[in-house]
Formats: C-alpha cells, sequence, structure tokens
C-alpha cells in the first residue's frame, strides 16, 4: 500500500460527493419540469420527437400504464438488436465492418441480446472478434443509452410515487425517458467521449491496423469507433467493453487520469440520484441519510479490496515472488492489472463498478486475491443498494428502506410510517418480493450450474477446486444483479478462430444467462413500480412525536443493518465455498 | 396497447438514428478534427515505416528459425526468444503474445497451482534473460509486473524498477554507457494521472524506438 494509493480513494469520494450534488440538482430540475440551462438547445429536438413519437406528455400514466408502455418499449428494443446482431453480414458497408465479422451464433446473440438490454452487458463474446463497428454502434450503443434511460425512469416515477399526495399518475413513461436521453445522458457522453479522446482513446472507422514492429514481427491492432462507447458504457453503468478487456485496454482507458475520470462517471448518476430524490422529496436529509449509508458501506469494501490486493496472493508467494513496496514498484498482486492503473486504481474500479450494476473492469477479477475478489461478491450480494446501476440503485435501496422502516416499526410497536404515508400489508408484500426476487434467480441459476454437466462445461480448464465453483457463482449472481463483470474464465462462446469462423456457443450458459437478466430485471422493476403505485396518492399524516425520523444516522445504521443482513442470510453459505475458502486458506488447488 | 405499439416501434428507430448513428459520427467527427493522433491510434513510424502504437505493448522477439525456416507452434504463430538488444513488455495471456486485434486475461486464480506454476515459469526466465547482465539480481528483488500477467495483454508500460533491471543487459548488449540507457527510461517514463492517479510507467516501444535511433546496436 502507498500513501498515493489512498490519497486516490480521497480525492474519489470528495469528487464523487461535490459533483453529484451538483448533478442531483439538475437533475431534479429535469424531472420536476423545471428550467435547465440545456434548455435553449435541447427544447426544440425534445418537441420534435414527442411530435415523431406521437406522445402526449399531458396525459400522466398510473403504475400499470407506466409498466405497460415500458415493457412493449423494452420487448421492440429486443427485436431490433437481436435482428442487427444476427444480420451483420448485411451491413457489410465501408467501414461498417471492415474485418467482415460474421454473426455470432444466435444462442450467443439470445444472451447478447438480453444482456445489453436489461443493462447487465454480460459478454460471452471479445468485442474485438465478434462485433462489427455497425453492431456495436447502431446495436450496443443505443441499448446502452436506453437501458440506462430505461433503469432511471423507474427511479423516478418510484420517486414519484412516495411523494405524490394526490391522483394515481406516476408521470409519462416516454417523457421521462427522452428527458432522461437529451438531458443527461447524451450532454455527458458528448464530453466524457471527447475528454477520453483527448488523453488517447481511439475513435475512428480504420481497418484494423497491420505493423511490423521493430523485430520484424507481425501485430494486428483493432481499430474502431471506441469513445463513443466507453463513454455511455460508464455514464449508464452498462459496461459491456468495446474489446474483450474492457476498460483494461490503452484504446478505452489510455491513463491513470482516464481511470480516475472513468470511476467518476461510473458513480456520477446513481449517486446523484439519491440528491434529486431529497430535493424532489423536499427535504434533502433524507437524500443524505441513504448518501450516507451507501458511502459507508463503499468505503468498506474499498479498504477491504485495497488491503488485500497490495498484499499479494499465494500463488505469488508460492513461486517466489515478493509482493512488497521497492523503490520503483508497489508490488502487490499485479497479475490481470495494468502497470499504469497500479493497485490502487485497480482496487478502486472494482469496487465501483460491482456496487455499480456497471461491470466494467479494467483488472482480471477472476485474478483478485481470495478476499480482494470476495469484495465484488459481497458487492453484488447487496443487491445494488450500494449506489447500485443508474436508476436501479435508487430504486433498490429505497425498497431497503421502506423494509427499515417496517422492520423499526415492529421493534417500537407503532404502525411504520414513510414520509407521513402509513406502509401497510399491500406495500411490504410487494417490497419483500422486489427485494427477494433477485437472489432466487441467482441461486437457482447457480445451483443449475453447478449441478448439471451442461453448466460445468463453462467451467475454465485452469479453474480447479473453489475457483470452479467462484467462476459459476459469480457468473448468475452478475447476470441477476444485471451487473456484467465476470471471472471471465467461465465462458459460453467457444471461438476457435478470430472472425466467428467455427465458433459455437454453450447453449446452456447462454440461455440460463440469458433468462436470468431478463427475469431478474423486468421483475424488480414491476414490483418497484407497484410499489410506487400503492403509495401514490395515499393520505399524508403530520409526523408526531412518536414517528420514527429516517433522516438520522440511527436510521442509516438500521438501513446498513437491514441490507447486510438480507444479503449475508441469502449468500453466506454460497460465499464460503468459493472465494472464502481461498481467502482464508491460502491453500493452492 | 396499439398506440403504445406504435411509439414504442418509430421511438426505438428514432432513438438508433440519434443514438447509433447520429451520437457516434458527431464525436468522429470532432475527434478527427481536433485530436487526429490520438482518433487514429497515435501510430508511431521509424524510418518512415509504420511500427506501432505508443499506447500498445508489443513482443519485442525474434522469430527462431531452424533449416532456414521459421518454427510455427501449434496454433500456427511463430515460435519466438526475446530479443536482448530491447526492453521486454510485459507477460501477456493473448495468442499470441501482445495480440491486440484479441484481447484477453490470463484468468490465473489466486489460489491455483496453476497460477504458481505460470509465475515461477515467467520468474525463471525474467531471471535467465537479466542475471547475467545484473549478476547481484534475486528473486526477491524482481518487480511483481515482470512476471504477473498484464491486463490487457498488450500492457504499453513497465514499472521504473523493471526497466532499471533490464537497462543493465541493453546497455551491455549494445555497447553503451549504463548512465545513457538510464536517461533514456527516464525520458519515456510518464508520471501519476494529475500527480496521483495510477502508477509512473516507463513507455517500452517508445523507449526501444529511442534506443534505435542512439545507434549502438
Amino acid at each position: 500500500m502507498t500513501v498515493l494509493g489512498w490519497v486516490t480513494i480521497v480525492v474519489f469520494v470528495l469528487a464523487l460527493t461535490a459533483l453529484a450534488l451538483a448533478l442531483g440538482r439538475y437533475m431534479a430540475a429535469v424531472y420536476t419540469g423545471g428550467r435547465t440551462w440545456l434548455d435553449p438547445v435541447l427544447r426544440g429536438p425534445e418537441r420534435l420527437l414527442y411530435r415523431v413519437l406521437r406522445v402526449d406528455v399531458a396525459q400522466g400514466q398510473d403504475w400499470k400504464a407506466y409498466a405497460k408502455s415500458l415493457i412493449i418499449f423494452s420487448l421492440a428494443g429486443w427485436l431490433l438488436l437481436y435482428l442487427i446482431l444476427r444480420t451483420q453480414l448485411l451491413w457489410d458497408f465501408p467501414g461498417l465492418n471492415p474485418q467482415h465479422f460474421h454473426s455470432a451464433p444466435w444462442n450467443v446473440t439470445f444472451n447478447t441480446t438480453s444482456s445489453f438490454l436489461t443493462n447487465t452487458n454480460w459478454q460471452y463474446y471479445g468485442g474485438e472478434t465478434t462485433m462489427s463497428y455497425f453492431s456495436q454502434m447502431a446495436g450496443l450503443t443505443v441499448q446502452n443509452f436506453l437501458s440506462a434511460g430505461v433503469g432511471i425512469v423507474v427511479a423516478v416515477a418510484l420517486i414519484r410515487g412516495i411523494i405524490s399526495r394526490s391522483g394515481k399518475s406516476l408521470g409519462n413513461f416516454y417523457q421521462d425517458l427522452v428527458r432522461t436521453v437529451l438531458y443527461v445522458l447524451v450532454p455527458i457522453s458528448i464530453v466524457v467521449a471527447l475528454v477520453l479522446v483527448f488523453q488517447g482513446s481511439i475513435q475512428n472507422f480504420a481497418s484494423y491496423l497491420t505493423v511490423h514492429g521493430i523485430t520484424g514481427l507481425t501485430q494486428s491492432i483493432g481499430m474502431g469507433p471506441v469513445a463513443s462507447q466507453e463513454s455511455i458504457k460508464l455514464l449508464g453503468t452498462n459496461g459491456g467493453g468495446f474489446f474483450n478487456v474492457n476498460s483494461a485496454h490503452p484504446f478505452e482507458n489510455p491513463t491513470g487520469f482516464t481511470n480516475l475520470l472513468e470511476m467518476l462517471v461510473v458513480l456520477i448518476i446513481p449517486a446523484a440520484l439519491v440528491f434529486t430524490y431529497g430535493r424532489m422529496a423536499g427535504n434533502r436529509r433524507q437524500g443524505y441519510a441513504i448518501y450516507s449509508a451507501m458511502m459507508v458501506m463503499f468505503l468498506g469494501a474499498v479498504v477491504v479490496a485495497y488491503i488485500a490486493e497490495a498484499h499479494g496472493s499465494p500463488a505469488q508467494h508460492a513461486a517466489g515472488l515478493h509482493t512488497g513496496v521497492i523503490p520503483g514498484s508497489t508490488g502487490g498482486n499485479m497479475e490481470g492489472k495494468e502497470q499504469r492503473f497500479g493497485i490502487a486504481g485497480s482496487a478502486l474500479f472494482d469496487v465501483v463498478t460491482t456496487v455499480t450494476s456497471c461491470g466494467a473492469v479494467n483488472s482480471s477479477i477472476e485474478s483478485f486475491t481470495g478476499i480482494g475478489g470476495a469484495v465484488p461478491f459481497a458487492n453484488l450480494s447487496a443487491s445494488e443498494t450500494i449506489f447500485g446501476g443508474v436508476g436501479t440503485g435508487l430504486y433498490s435501496i429505497l425498497l431497503y428502506v421502506l423494509l427499515a422502516v417496517f422492520l423499526g416499526g415492529l421493534m417500537v410497536g407503532r404502525t411504520p410510517e414513510y414520509l407521513g404515508k402509513k406502509i401497510e400489508a399491500r406495500e411490504i408484500k410487494l417490497v419483500s418480493l422486489g427485494i427477494l426476487i433477485t437472489p432466487l434467480g441467482a441461486l437457482l441459476a447457480t445451483a443449475l450450474a453447478t449441478a448439471s454437466r451442461a453448466g460445468r462445461a463453462s467451467i475454465s480448464t485452469a479453474a480447479t477446486g473453489p475457483q470452479g465453483f467462484s467462476e459459476s457463482f459469480y457468473a448468475y449472481l452478475s447476470q441477476a444483479n444485471n451487473n456484467g463483470s465476470a471471472f471471465p474464465g467461465y465462458t459460453g462462446f467457444i471461438q476457435t478462430t478470430a472472425g466467428s469462423v467455427g465458433s459455437h456457443g454453450v447453449t446452456f450458459a447462454d440461455l440460463l444467462g440469458g433468462f436470468t437478466m431478463l427475469f431478474a430485471r423486468y421483475a424488480p422493476i414491476f414490483f418497484a413500480l407497484a410499489v410506487a403505485g400503492s403509495l401514490a396518492g395515499k393520505r399524508v399524516s403530520p409526523a408526531g412525536l412518536g414517528t420514527m425520523r429516517t433522516d438520522n444516522p440511527t436510521f442509516v445504521v438500521l438501513l446498513i443493518g437491514v441490507i447486510v443482513l438480507v444479503g449475508a442470510l441469502t449468500f453466506f453459505p454460497a460465499l464460503l465455498l468459493g472465494p472464502i475458502v481461498q481467502g482464508l486458506t491460502g491453500h493452492l488447488y | 396497447m396499439r398506440r403504445d405499439i406504435t411509439t414504442s416501434i418509430i421511438g426505438i428507430l428514432a432513438l438508433t438514428l440519434l443514438l447509433g448513428i447520429l451520437y457516434p459520427l458527431t464525436i468522429t467527427g470532432i475527434s478527427q478534427v481536433a485530436f487526429p493522433g490520438n482518433a487514429n491510434g497515435q501510430q508511431l513510424y521509424q524510418q518512415g515505416k509504420l511500427v506501432g502504437s505508443k499506447i500498445i505493448g508489443q513482443a519485442f522477439a525474434d522469430p527462431a528459425i531452424k533449416n532456414g525456416k521459421t518454427v510455427l507452434d501449434k496454433n500456427g504463430n511463430p515460435v519466438t526468444t526475446p530479443d536482448p538488444r530491447y526492453f521486454q513488455t510485459r507477460p501477456s495471456a493473448t495468442v499470441p503474445a501482445d495480440n491486440a486485434a484479441g484481447s484477453a486475461f490470463s484468468n490465473l486464480g489466486p489460489n491455483s497451482i496453476a497460477t504458481k506454476l505460470a509465475l515461477a515459469a515467467n520468474l525463471t526466465a525474467y531471471l535467465q534473460l537479466e542475471k547475467p547482465y545484473d549478476p547481484g539480481l534475486t528473486a526477491a528483488k524482481v518487480p511483481v509486473d515482470a512476471v504477473d500477467t498484464s491486463g490487457s495483454g498488450v500492457d504499453p508500460d513497465i514499472s521504473p524498477a523493471n526497466a532499471a533491471i533490464q537497462a543493465h543487459r541493453v546497455a551491455a548488449v549494445r555497447k553503451l554507457a549504463l548512465s545513457e540507457v538510464q536517461h533514456l527510461i527516464s525520458t519515456y517514463t510518464h508520471g501519476r494521472g494529475l500527480g496521483f492517479s495510477g502508477e509512473p510507467g516507463v513507455n517500452v516501444l517508445e523507449l526501444n524506438v529511442a534506443l534505435n535511433r542512439l545507434g549502438g546496436r
């Protein structure tokens, strides 16, 4: 560990909080019809889009209508993306598919399509050996924007449900989506993409470069419109890399500075939305309380991961390597990590992308130490409550807030209330279902994958003993939480040579993963919207002496306790079998 | 229902046009005008010939020749040995090594015997290459980045400690003063982002091209 490593973490947290406060205020204006400084530029295109889409923005939707629009829109997006990916050779115009890649087979495409629709971006393919530039842009980039937008609008709808005092309207789905894309996602993406190119990311439509190195060896270098996809991949907590190694690739993440920037971009919207919530609820302290709970858990994860990775792995020590800090090298577990990021930049990036549903990686999680690797597991087990994905994070933690309020009410023997609204049996049933459905999906899928021969076919040959179980468990935990990061040894796509010739999918893993992602995305959305509908228009009673406060440190502790308890009770046995065994014993398998 | 379907279909097509075509083209246009060097991959030329990208690592190795023919491995890629005249990049898990059109992690687990064997082999190879020129070198002095596989497989950098060890070999083989090589290393060492983010690294391709310019080969 180094002083500058800790400085990086502290600066990151301070910068994030400052930026999130500013963006949170801006986003509150976007969703309450307030004026923003982008109005003069964007009002025109916004109105034009409403006209083209034939949306009547004056018409509010109750939760069922809102959910129906969301599902139908998602279905249309799924079909178009599947079509684009399966007809890759048809779009072989100059600059769009210079390597003449064929489409991936149907099962892999099913997985990929479901993956990008659900903001998961799990990838059973290597970008630079499978996807044409057209597929990356018109297919994947589009869903990077829209899946992020869908997550955000659900959070906004839930906020409206919680605060609305009359009527059943949660707003208009299409209006919320259009405003999210135009006012939030596109402007920030443009700025970030240009900064990335300024720092060294590429953005072109050229064929892959063939170079003859100075010793005469030939090297082929992948090209493409990388920066435009990279920025929204991070901003929308999508995480699907243009290249196979994602943000470890120098073209995606060229410098120590871009590494810091990319981490900020990942967390900025999930963090800001918490403050947006406080503002929209008319009580900013509610936002600060939730932010504190998230930040405490986040910092815990960062500290553990950094210490563990700086310590080095048992395999390194057994091979005779010295992993301490020496002049000119910071030591630690550098297996699968890039020199320009170092241990701190890799550990922090890993935590940032696994607490959110981003799933981008700048180093190989599979090569993290046992305890360092247990951190992403724990982050995923928290079901997106530590900031979480864009929008998904806020609606996930709000469900936990309601649960904590309910438990607090039980403890003091009063009818639980949240922001003046009674929380009754109906809401708690919906909340419980919304909370438990993701772990259920993850554990069921893991059980199927480890108990069946077809499932075990995906485990990499080098992953023996607990590592093999970790690979499988992580795969379905990640897909169920719509995260998308992986122990990349686990496979669903066997590619014999570049260009998809002769490749095939492990159908079982492709289908199980695809269905897990769809189920674990849309079921919680359904329950979150149902809770919103149930709370919308409820009578608000004034706070009395006995009302439990939800904006003080006591509640923050209660909230963290509930999250840790639910996560630990559901996932601890499985965690023991994989990463914890490796972290505690130092035994080689 | 019907209204939702029409809106969704028109919506997805209109947004694909906006976000999937217009947006990337705009970024490409601005990038190609404002930062053409970066946008096209920081191509590096030596004596007018394209030799690589500044930020993509490559293998500085010579193909093994047997009976006048290049020896190929089972994947059809040439078998190579490190060229002692050049600084060497980090171990790479791609096939072949430093493949920038098929990036890959090693995915070696922290507690795997396979990992221990792979790392021990890398360590032995490193010592074999460097120890003859740096007799005081022991396993404990080898920095981790010289043995651990890089993330991308095309890491352009090595740690300053790694470069300092290799300097002995490069100086001896090229018959240059050690101080001259050390000076070049410091020229091609980049600092941390904003002074604190990440770690310093020595850009191996730029360093090797600069060595060739210096002569002494």
